[in-house]
C-alpha cells in the first residue's frame, strides 16, 4: 500500500509525486491517458525575451527526475470510483483497487464546449483537441481551420497551429444565444482580452488598449472595429464575425460567418461562407472536479476560478481528512502555477504525515504559489487573484463554523461508549 | 486531407517508427506504434471514428483527451474503448459503431 495516491500526472500531479517522494513518501500517481504530463504536454509559446516554453521539454524534465524518485506511475488507467473506510481511500480503476491513507486529486480542467449549429460534424474538434493532436501527436487537425471564440487559449493555440503549418482562416465569435452569451458579446470579449494586451503581438491592439481606459472608449473601439478583423500572426480575429453554422454533410467543409452588432446580434444579409475543412470551439476551461465529487467535498462557484472548486486553503487541505487538491481542479491557471501548487500539497501531506521540520518550507512553497501567479505570462481570468481570496474567505468561514458546531469533548460519543 | 507534422520548427523532426498495421472497418490502415488510434486514422484522413447510435449521424474525436466519449470505438472485441486514448499496435483490430435500431421510436412514428 503506498502512502499516497495521486490521481492525475500533470504538471501539478507529477510535482506532487516528486516533492511527497523526496520527503520520503511512497507514491503511486494514475493517469487514464497514455503519456505523463496532461495538460503541459501541448503547451508552447513564447516567453518575453525570447524563450520558448515548450510542455513536452518540461514534461520530460518532470519524467526525468520522477523516474529518478522510482515513483510509480501507472498510466492508462482510468478511476471510476473512491470511497473511504476506516480512514483509507480506496481508488477504483477499470485494472485494480488501490488503497493508500493520502489521496491527492490534480485532475486538471475540461473544455466547455459552445452549442453551434452542425458542431457534432467530424472535422470539429475543441481547441484543446486541435492542440495535442498537432504538438503532441504531430497529425495536423487539417489544412484550413476556423477556431470558434476570441480568448487568450484560442489565440495562443491558433499561433501553435500557425507555426505548424497549418491554415487558419479566422478566429470568431460564436453566435449568441441562450447558451454562448458571454463569449458571444463583442464588448464583453474585447474587455477581456484588453486584459491581455500586454501580450498581443498586434501594434493595433497594443495602441488600441492604451485608448480604451474607460467604458466609453471601449465602445467605440468595438464599434469601429474593423469588420475584416484584426491580423494577429496573419490570422484575422474578427470580433464583430460570428459563426452561425458549421456546414458538411459528412464532415466539415466550411462555416458561415456573419456580421453582429455590438451586443452580438446577427444582421440580416450579412452571412457569407468560407471554406475549411476542420473547425475548432474553444469555450474556455473549468476545473474538472466529478472525482472529487465522490468524496464528499464542499464546492464553491468561483468564475474568477473558472466554476465550482472543492473547498481548500492555502496549504492545499480540503475539510475532508486525508484529501488534497491542486493544478487546474482548484482553478483556471498556467501550469508553473500548477506545478507550485504540486509542491505545496505534497509538503502538505508530508507534514501531516508526521514528517518534521516541514514548516518553514511548506510556508515558503505556499508564497511561491502566490508569487508565481504574479509573474504568470498568460492569466485565463484577469482577477484570478480575487477568485483565491474569495475560497481563501470561503476556508476561513469554514472553519469558523466547524470551531461553532464541533465542541471541545465528543459528548454523544462518550456517552454511548459509556452505556455500551 | 490531413498529414503529419514531420519537421517543426520548435520541436524538431518526428520519429515515424515502428509502424503498425492495423484494421479499422475492415480495411487497413499503417500507424506509429503507441499512437492513439484516434490520431493513426486521422493522419490516414480517417475522420469518421462511427455512427451515432440512434441518428446515424457521423462523428469523430471531439476532446481528444478522454472527456467526452465521442470517439468511442471497439477495440479487439472490447466496446466503448475511447479512440484518443487507446495506443495503436500491431494487428489491432478496431471498429466503429453504427446505428442501432429503434423499435419504440418507430413504432411512436407510425402509431403515436
Amino acid at each position: 500500500m503506498a502512502d499516497l495516491i495521486i490521481i492525475g500526472s500533470g504538471p501539478a500531479g507529477l510535482s506532487a509525486g516528486i516533492t511527497a517522494a523526496e520527503c520520503g513518501l511512497s507514491v503511486l500517481i494514475l493517469d487514464e491517458y497514455l503519456k505523463p504530463g496532461g495538460r503541459l504536454l501541448g503547451q508552447l509559446y513564447e516567453e518575453p525575451g525570447g524563450k520558448w516554453w515548450n510542455g513536452i521539454e518540461e514534461t520530460r524534465k518532470l519524467e526525468k527526475r520522477a523516474a529518478a524518485l522510482d515513483l510509480d506511475i501507472r498510466l492508462g488507467t482510468a478511476v471510476s470510483n473512491i470511497e473511504k473506510e476506516d480512514g483509507l481511500w480506496h481508488v477504483y480503476t477499470d485494472r485494480e483497487t488501490f488503497t493508500a491513507p493520502s489521496l491527492l486529486l490534480a485532475t486538471g480542467a475540461a473544455e466547455s464546449p459552445v452549442a453551434i449549429p452542425g458542431w457534432t460534424l467530424p472535422g470539429v474538434m475543441s481547441v484543446g483537441a486541435a492542440q495535442v493532436m498537432t504538438n503532441v501527436h504531430r497529425v495536423k487537425p487539417g489544412s484550413r481551420g476556423v477556431i470558434i471564440g476570441v480568448s487568450v487559449l484560442s489565440s495562443a493555440i491558433a499561433m501553435e497551429l500557425n507555426i505548424a503549418g497549418i491554415d487558419v482562416a479566422a478566429i470568431a465569435l460564436p453566435k449568441m444565444n441562450e447558451v454562448n452569451k458571454d463569449g458571444a458579446n463583442p464588448a464583453g470579449v474585447m474587455d477581456s482580452l484588453l486584459h491581455v494586451s500586454h501580450m498581443a503581438p498586434s501594434k493595433f491592439v497594443q495602441f488600441g488598449s492604451k485608448l480604451m481606459q474607460n467604458d466609453f472608449m471601449k465602445k467605440l473601439g468595438i464599434t469601429f472595429y474593423p469588420k475584416g478583423g484584426v491580423k494577429m500572426w496573419g490570422i484575422p480575429v474578427m470580433l464583430r464575425k460570428a459563426v452561425i453554422e458549421i456546414c458538411g454533410t459528412e464532415q466539415v467543409e466550411g462555416v458561415i460567418l456573419a456580421t453582429v452588432t455590438t451586443n452580438g446580434q446577427v444582421v440580416p444579409g450579412s452571412e457569407q461562407r468560407i471554406d475549411a475543412d476542420f473547425v475548432c470551439i474553444a469555450g474556455g476551461l473549468y476545473p474538472l472536479a466529478e472525482l472529487i465529487g465522490l468524496t464528499g467535498c464542499p464546492f464553491h462557484h468561483i468564475d474568477e476560478l473558472g466554476g465550482y472548486v472543492p473547498l481548500h486553503n492555502e496549504q492545499m487541505e480540503t475539510p475532508v481528512d486525508g484529501l488534497y487538491v491542486a493544478g487546474n481542479i482548484t482553478g483556471i491557471e498556467g501550469a508553473k502555477v500548477a506545478m507550485s501548487q504540486g509542491v505545496a500539497a505534497a509538503l502538505s501531506i508530508a507534514r501531516n504525515f508526521g514528517r518534521q521540520g516541514l514548516d518553514d518550507i511548506l510556508r515558503e512553497a505556499v508564497e511561491y504559489v502566490g508569487e508565481t501567479r504574479r509573474k504568470a505570462h498568460i492569466q485565463f481570468h484577469p482577477e484570478v487573484a480575487e477568485g483565491r481570496r474569495k475560497m481563501q474567505q470561503y476556508w476561513e468561514e469554514y472553519e469558523a463554523a466547524q470551531e461553532r458546531i464541533a465542541p471541545e469533548e465528543p459528548v454523544v460519543e462518550k456517552e454511548v461508549l459509556q452505556g455500551v | 486531407m490531413t498529414e503529419r507534422i514531420l519537421d517543426h520548427s520548435v520541436l524538431g523532426k518526428l520519429d515515424t517508427s515502428p509502424k503498425v498495421s492495423f484494421l479499422f472497418n475492415g480495411k487497413e490502415y499503417e500507424g506509429i506504434e503507441n499512437e492513439p488510434i484516434a490520431a493513426a486514422l486521422l493522419a490516414n484522413g480517417v475522420r469518421t471514428l462511427r455512427r451515432h447510435e440512434e441518428s446515424g449521424s457521423p462523428r469523430g474525436i471531439y476532446c481528444n483527451i478522454g472527456h467526452c466519449f465521442e470517439c468511442r470505438v471497439t477495440v479487439d472485441g472490447v466496446q466503448g474503448m475511447r479512440a484518443c486514448l487507446t495506443p495503436v499496435k500491431d494487428g489491432m483490430v478496431v471498429t466503429g459503431g453504427g446505428q442501432l435500431d429503434a423499435p419504440v421510436r418507430d413504432w411512436r412514428k407510425n402509431n403515436g
